[in-house]
């Protein structure tokens, strides 16, 4: 009996050690994702500025740029993974894992050959654990991303898409979770590259739309340097939607982990109170036994 | 005269925005000034200096290379990095 209240206390115990756990890693979470929210919304200004500047060139140069151009046949599709380095976050890894498959499985099926980028630790894990090959990783920033990142990660794109050689990548996709409340997060997949221009959440008015630029140096020059930043833009955009989302599903998971704590605690405290009582009540009847047994003696 | 409405964008964030009667930048074929009333350019800037005059006063901000826009006066400089620490308020 008492070593059954002593395995109660010592759950009890546990549990309160892990609930605590939890609930500081809800909290942390928590702050969190409204830092991260506030990254999305403080770098719209340079997307938009950048979307603007972008169609403006796009409508007045008919110059096929490799990375706006289809290709006929596409050999090789690039896949960009953006998954959490650390895991707790409920759905969120698997959700964009589980999409990232469906993707890959579709590009099979057309006939091309996937090639993986990685980032966070979690999409690397996934791919090494089933011994699959992926070209490159960049992982321990999925929480707060920088620009720096982004730019990073566009460069090594950008720097393979336009590689010459035929056995290099012809487009890119992008499979992330978007950003839609801090109760909904999708896993999304968008066709980066190449870009479609003049698609996007944000048009612009009628009223400012298009007044006749001058470029300069040209506009060839001017798209050569504004797609490279567009993609990075974008980029940049993706990495802050899924940080927001990886924070938000984390803070989810570990409410509902504390709550599920808080559960325990009372299920066991419960538990505990009973075994005592029975102890208790058990001995009571002991000593009366004893104590008649005593009488009925004499 | 008119002036000028300034934004100074970084990548994450909108660095400054503010009135202006003269905006000078380094563009990739050289210096670029813009009074009000300029015509709508996209340029090119490469890494260096940004100065934005206004009311006597010139403040200036580091910049890598990004672009500017100009249309109706509006002028919208880009950039990824924006050093703006000598840029007054």
């Amino acid at each position: 009996m008492g070593a059954q209240i002593r395995e109660y206390r010592q759950r009890i115990r546990s549990v309160s050690a892990t609930k605590k756990i939890t609930r500081a890693m809800e909290l942390m979470a928590a702050s969190r994702v409204v830092k991260a929210q506030q990254a999305v919304r403080e770098s719209t200004p340079y997307a938009r500025a950048l979307t603007r500047a972008v169609s403006a060139v796009a409508t007045f140069s008919n110059e096929d740029h490799p990375l706006t151009s289809e290709k006929e046949d596409v050999k090789q599709a690039a896949v960009l993974i953006i998954a959490a380095d650390r895991g707790l976050a409920g759905g969120y890894n698997s959700n964009v894992l589980k999409e990232s498959e469906r993707l890959v499985a579709r590009l099979v099926d057309e006939g091309k050959e996937v090639r993986a980028y990685l980032v966070g630790r979690r999409a690397v894990n996934f791919y090494t654990f089933r011994r699959r090959d992926f070209v490159a990783e960049w992982t321990g920033f999925t929480e707060k991303p920088t620009f720096e990142n982004a730019r990073e990660i566009g460069e090594k794109i950008v720097a393979d898409i336009t590689d010459p050689d035929p056995d290099s990548i012809d487009e890119v996709h992008v499979v992330y979770t978007r950003f839609v409340s801090m109760v909904t997060q999708e896993p999304q997949v968008i066709r980066l590259l190449p870009l479609e221009v003049v698609e996007g959440e944000e048009k612009p008015a009628k009223e400012d739309l298009l007044p006749l630029y001058s470029f300069e140096p040209s506009a060839e020059g001017v798209l050569d340097a504004l797609l490279p930043k567009y993609v990075n833009a974008r980029l940049f955009n993706c990495l802050l939607q899924a940080a927001a989302s990886e924070l938000a599903a984390r803070q989810r998971a570990m409410k509902s982990a504390t709550d599920n704590a808080e559960e325990l605690i009372r299920k066991y405290t419960r538990l505990a109170n009973q075994a005592r009582q029975a102890e208790i009540t058990q001995e009571i009847s002991e000593i009366v036994g004893g104590a008649s047994a005593l009488a009925e003696s004499k | 005269m008119s002036t000028l409405q300034v934004e100074l964008v970084a990548a994450d964030r909108k660095v400054w925005e503010g009135p202006a009667n003269q905006v000078s930048a380094r563009s990739i074929d050289g210096d670029l000034g813009i009074l009000p009333g300029h015509q709508p350019i996209l340029a090119v800037l490469v890494q260096g200096e940004v100065r934005i005059h206004h009311d006597g006063t010139v403040g200036t901000a580091v910049i890598d290379n990004g672009f500017l826009s100009v249309n109706k006066d509006v002028v919208t400089i880009v950039a990824e990095d924006v050093d703006a620490s000598k840029l007054g308020a």
